[in-house]
């Protein structure tokens, strides 16, 4: 018997309003252990519906959604999510926001202090654990949301545009943290992002969605050898590919243009 | 370098020279007790206007009495413990009436902000009777109740519940989707969810709400003491109409206003003190 996949979709669709607005028509793919694959495409081709989907947030019209072989039903915490938005709890602190999740999850009270404390360590977050979220910048709300979202070990971590409302410089440091979080923890990432850059920088495999209805239109691997480094930037073969990947999603949306 | 500190001296007077004169424009910080300062201000400037129009005597004592006189009264009225009475009960009927309409408004609110089935159930109900004059509910509520406080608790209740409802149901609604599904992630149930996540982030919006609906229960207490009451603030003040005392009358008056002002602002700091996490520091 085959090992599964981590996660695999099959003849996924899904459509809003009485099926009358189509977002996603037959998506298929699969995740491998381990792997950081990214979602990127032009705004609205259903990348967060999709992450929802696989959050157990949202429903498909039909399609199957398995993880390690094993039909979705719901949310679980089998699935971390991060969001775009902050959902930190603000009367929580930092400390307190991981405890929340993990005494959801019912782990051992005894333990839940300790575990949260290692994981805003993780994120280098240990000297602001007493702080509430609103005393807490954009980017270290997002590195306590990731801590949280870890804390209680899920087999795949949902990210959706997690870093997009960050500046370009906060932006490049919690990429480089992700990547050492990944590389360190053996994780299974789907991260969804509009910024080619970082999806070329993150990923080992990137699925490029295209528009009208919402479907994978192009898998293509990035084969770059890690650790990167992000000074890759200027190899001309990491280019080409950020090329590729950017022309790919262009398509799309100069074909909706035109009409 | 005595140049540049003479520079800088002057340059620091034209920008002090700058900030005063902004004291009038548009969205201009200043210190708190230059705005407490401004605030007295005002009130010395009315109370000296009054005085001013009681003395010349360009309106007659028994419709404009001085201020002394008032507060000459209404000391009267407090060593013979009449004010202090008129207040305990007016502020008992107003505690026990409001109380009544907030649990049970933000009952409602969950109900209708979490589920749509009784969202459809409720709202357009809450939404018809609120259209409807408190006012007019006067003359059924003494049918009811009599000139029981039971009475004063029917109209407080009238008066905010329907409101207060409706303002709960959107501070509940105003929470973030993402939060509920931040919890469902978790495998929370949705009741743990409203519960330990929608109402707790809700809750300083829903703390304003409480605050300005205080307000509004002021007046409704007020005004049930006023048409079926033998006792209390407003009863006191229909008193005073019927023998002509005006002085007892603007009296209690400034005394409901001051109370209004006086739990105003016991909320505002009980809910600074409450949400502090909300301010960054
Ligand atoms: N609840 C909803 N009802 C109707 N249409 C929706 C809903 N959620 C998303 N959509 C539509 O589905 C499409 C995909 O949305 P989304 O998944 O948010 O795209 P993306 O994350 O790629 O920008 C958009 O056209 C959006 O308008
Ligand atoms: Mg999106």
């Amino acid at each position: 018997m085959t090992p599964h996949p981590k996660l695999s979709i099959s003849g996924l669709n899904k459509s809003f309003r009485n099926r009358a607005v189509k977002v996603l028509s037959d998506i298929n793919l699969e995740v491998a252990d381990n792997e950081f694959v990214s979602l990127v495409g032009a705004s609205g081709c259903g990348k967060s519906t999709l992450l929802a989907i696989i959050a157990g947030l949202q429903e498909s019209d039909n399609g199957d959604v398995l993880v390690d072989g094993a039909p979705i039903s719901g949310p679980g915490i089998d699935r971390g999510v991060v969001f775009q938005s902050y959902t930190l709890l603000p009367w929580l602190t930092a400390q307190q926001n991981v405890e929340f999740a993990l005494r959801e999850t019912r782990y051992d009270p005894k333990e839940i202090a300790d575990i949260a404390r290692h994981h805003l360590d993780l994120v280098k977050l240990s000297r602001f654990a007493d702080s509430f979220p609103s005393q807490l910048s954009g980017g270290m709300k997002q590195r306590v949301a990731i801590a949280r979202a870890l804390s209680y070990r899920p087999k795949i971590l949902l990210m959706d545009e997690p870093f997009g409302a960050l500046d370009a410089l906060t932006r490049g440091q919690m990429q480089e943290l992700l990547m050492q979080i990944w590389q360190e923890h053996k994780l299974t990432v789907i991260f969804v992002t509009h910024d080619v850059s970082e999806a070329v920088y993150l990923s080992d495999r990137i699925f490029v969605m295209g528009l009208n209805p919402g479907r994978v239109k192009e898998t293509i691997p990035v084969s770059f050898a890690r650790p990167r480094t992000g000074d890759e930037g200027h190899d001309p073969e990491l280019r080409e590919l950020q090329a590729r990947v950017l022309r790919s999603i262009r398509q799309e949306t100069s074909g909706q243009d035109v009409y | 370098m005595s140049y540049t500190t003479a520079k800088s001296e002057t340059l620091r007077k034209k920008s002090d020279r700058r900030r005063r004169k902004s004291l009038l424009s548009m969205n201009t910080e200043f210190p708190t007790p230059t705005y407490v300062g401004i605030a007295i201000c005002a009130f010395l400037l009315l109370l000296v206007a009054w005085t001013i129009v009681a003395r010349l005597g360009l309106v007659q004592p028994i419709f404009l009495p001085s201020p002394l006189a008032v507060v000459t009264k209404l000391i009267k009225l407090a060593q013979d413990g009449t004010l202090g009475n008129d207040v305990a009960i007016s502020v008992y009927r107003i505690s026990i009436g409001f109380l009544i309409a907030s649990v049970m408004a933000i009952a409602t609110a969950i109900l209708i902000g979490a589920y749509r089935f009784w969202e459809a159930a409720i709202e357009p109900v809450l939404d018809f009777v609120r259209y409807m004059p408190v006012v007019a509910f006067v003359p059924l509520s003494i049918l009811w109740s009599g000139t029981s406080d039971v009475q004063k608790f029917l109209i407080i209740w009238i008066g905010t519940y329907f409101q207060q409802a409706l303002m709960f149901k959107d501070n509940i609604k105003r929470v973030p989707a993402d939060f509920v599904g931040f919890g469902r992630t978790l495998g929370m149930s949705d009741l743990r969810v409203l519960m330990r996540i929608v109402v707790p982030s809700a809750m300083p919006q829903i703390w304003d709400t409480l605050r300005i609906s205080l307000g509004w229960a002021w007046t409704w207490v007020t005004l049930a003491e006023l048409v079926a009451a033998n006792s209390g603030l407003g009863y006191r003040i229909t008193v005073a109409q019927r023998y002509l005392q005006t002085d007892m009358a603007i009296g209690y008056i400034l005394v409901l206003g001051v109370l209004g002002l006086a739990t105003d602002q016991i909320m505002r700091l009980l809910g600074r003190h409450f949400f502090k996490y909300e301010k960054r520091t």
